[in-house]
């Protein structure tokens, strides 16, 4: 049967392989077709951000074309860049986010590092444990949260509520379970060979953790601290409820309750606002793409 | 503390050679060991997330100043709210549509990618991924603006074409739409990239073989890519049903709830009541709605990762 079409198609087949290079270059032309209206439809935000933020009140309110400049200026950056308020947003979300890679990284490693090693009693159940703690959305826990610190407050007399370090305790609880999830499976993928060596040749499980799972998982490991960064630089609904005062607040809740009050919108400094939120990890994403889609890519699979 | 245990340990290690009795205690350090090793982790889930989820039962059976004991009483005054079920009818349409949409889109242009040569697809993958990279707090922000009632840019837009003002944010049904647009523009670029990840790892043999069978484009897409596809999209889907479903960010922004709690969902709702309203009882018991869903969602998706992880 199939030598038999084969031999039907034996005449035609010159006029089929033109056809199919047509076919060819013409599902290339659709695909660069869509892609550019996707683009458009992804960049239009980010790009109407940068126009906006270029322009001055005056422009903005005389409603001229929106997607043009015409009399560009710095003024809003000026403006927020010297602003002591907005200086202090910024520095409260550097802080709160560098500090929470740093916490998660202490946490995330030594625990994936045994939950992929050491077989010990339960140490499945906890990994299961980690990737179910990963999937409980903040939404679900800043309540409960929120009345615990409370009550810490009411009961010891240190007060977290409305202080930035707060978050400290409260973002781990986003990153490490997703950071020991992934690193569990860079882990697991080392070869066991490799620290089987180490040990034969005297390493302590400190020694093998240092100088060959961490050296070896680095991919894995600016992955994980890319997302531990991304995630605490862009959290917003546990320091909105958490901080309000508004030296406390972090950048996107500053940009949100202060920049926009009550009828007033400043237009151009909110998204200029929004662009230098955006900022930070938008920079890293542009350098260091294939290790944010690496860690994007892995949280779906185990290794 | 861990370095310390560490350190005991390979001392304790000469001694392994010297017998079962040396072996057994080697053995019981190394599980010591990796109890330590794991203690913060443990600690953190059990302080901040399991004891969290545990507390916020007991509130939700509190009345509003937290004194009495009420039993399911939050619950049985939600469910005579209008209001309540409005929002459990609202978080369902959002969810779902946005997360079909994005599915949706997300398959189709990772297909687009993935068939344009592979010296490009680096330059358009980056371009197509800001949406997620963005914090979405911040490109709420630039949506909003988008959709300002008296300068909007799309109605100037739409102004060439004929097409009267559209009151994104202000009229219920627009406002939804909005809110669903934002939400699938944010969501899709994930999907893209994870599908384009998985189509690069189907095999070009089968699609060889496909195509030497005859088969057309939809035939191979049907019976080639999404059956090798299953796995992936399965876990994409419920993974973003529970990030939509749960979603904060987008509605607070944009609409705040409004026109008329008209877009509540879940979310932004439980924030409405429990912190703005300071009624944490109530608030309590709005988010602990979202556990069903959520839960029937996880449990699929760690069958559908073990299912992954086993055939790996």
């Amino acid at each position: 049967m199939s030598t038999l079409t084969v031999d039907k198609a034996g005449p035609t087949r010159n006029v089929k392989y033109g056809s199919m290079s047509r076919d060819r270059a013409w599902a290339l032309r659709w695909s660069y077709f869509f892609l550019t209206l996707f683009a458009i439809f992804s960049l239009v935000p980010p790009l109407y951000m940068l126009i906006t933020s270029l322009k001055g009140s005056a422009e903005i309110s005389a409603a001229t074309n929106p997607w043009w400049v015409f009399h560009p200026t710095l003024e809003n950056y000026v403006g927020l860049l010297t602003s002591n308020q907005f200086q202090r947003f910024f520095f409260n979300s550097a802080m709160v986010s560098i500090v929470v890679v740093i916490i998660t990284m202490l946490i995330s490693i030594p625990a994936a590092f045994a939950l992929s090693r050491m077989k010990f009693w339960g140490s499945a159940t906890l990994a299961t444990g980690v990737f179910l703690t990963y999937l409980i959305p903040d939404s679900l826990l800043f309540i409960p949260l929120f009345k615990m610190f409370a009550l810490i407050g009411d009961v010891t007399g240190i007060q977290l509520i409305n202080r930035w370090y707060v978050l400290l305790f409260i973002y781990p609880t986003l990153t490490v379970p997703f950071c020991t999830w992934i690193m569990i499976g860079y882990f697991a993928s080392i070869p066991k060979e490799l620290d089987e060596a180490a040990i034969i040749d005297g390493a302590s499980w400190l020694q093998t953790l240092t100088r060959i799972f961490i050296p070896v998982a680095l991919p894995g490991l600016i992955a994980a601290t890319i997302f531990a960064f991304t995630v605490s630089w862009a959290q917003f609904l546990y320091p909105l409820v958490f901080t309000t005062s508004a030296d406390q607040l972090v950048l996107p809740v500053g940009i949100v309750t202060t920049l926009i009050k009550g009828d007033v919108f400043n237009w151009g400094q909110i998204m200029t606002g929004a662009l230098l939120g955006a900022a930070p990890p938008l920079i890293i994403y542009a350098f260091l793409m294939d290790y944010y889609i690496a860690g994007l890519t892995a949280g779906a699979t185990k290794g | 503390m861990v370095d310390a245990a560490i350190g005991e340990d390979s001392v304790v290690r000469p001694r392994r050679a010297a017998g079962r009795k040396g072996l057994r205690h080697a053995l019981k350090r190394k599980s010591t060991v990796a109890f330590l090793l794991t203690l913060p982790l443990i600690l953190l889930i059990t302080l901040l997330v399991v004891y969290p989820a545990i507390y916020s039962v007991h509130l939700a059976t509190l009345n509003k100043s937290m004194q009495r004991f009420v039993g399911f009483g939050n619950f049985e005054f939600l469910s005579k709210r209008d209001t309540f079920w409005l929002v459990v009818k609202q978080s369902c349409i959002f969810a779902i549509t946005a997360v079909v949409f994005k599915a949706l889109i997300g398959f189709i242009v990772a297909h687009f990618v993935h068939n344009i040569p592979a010296k490009g697809q680096r330059k358009w993958r980056g371009m197509l991924l800001v949406p997620w990279v963005i914090p979405p707090a911040m490109s709420t922000l630039a949506w909003l603006w988008l959709f300002d009632p008296s300068y909007s840019a799309f109605n100037y837009t739409l102004a060439f074409f004929g097409i009267g003002p559209i009151p994104w944010t202000g009229d219920a049904g627009w406002a939804r739409f909005s809110v669903i647009l934002v939400n699938i523009w944010y969501g899709a670029p994930f999907f893209m990239i994870m599908y384009l990840a998985s189509l690069k790892s189907v095999p070009d043999q089968l699609y060889e073989a496909a195509a030497i069978d005859g088969a057309n484009w939809w035939q191979r897409i049907w019976y080639v890519t999404l059956p090798m596809m299953r796995n992936i999209i399965a876990i994409t889907t419920l993974f973003s049903l529970i990030v939509t479903f749960a979603n904060f960010d987008i509605v607070r922004i944009l609409t705040a709830g409004g026109p008329l709690d008209k877009t509540h969902i879940f979310a932004t709702w439980a924030f409405r009541v429990g912190i703005e309203g300071s009624d944490i009882p109530l608030g309590a018991s709005v988010s602990l709605f979202m556990v069903p869903i959520l839960a029937v969602a996880a449990i699929f998706i760690l069958r559908d990762v073990n299912k992954r992880g086993n055939e790996s």
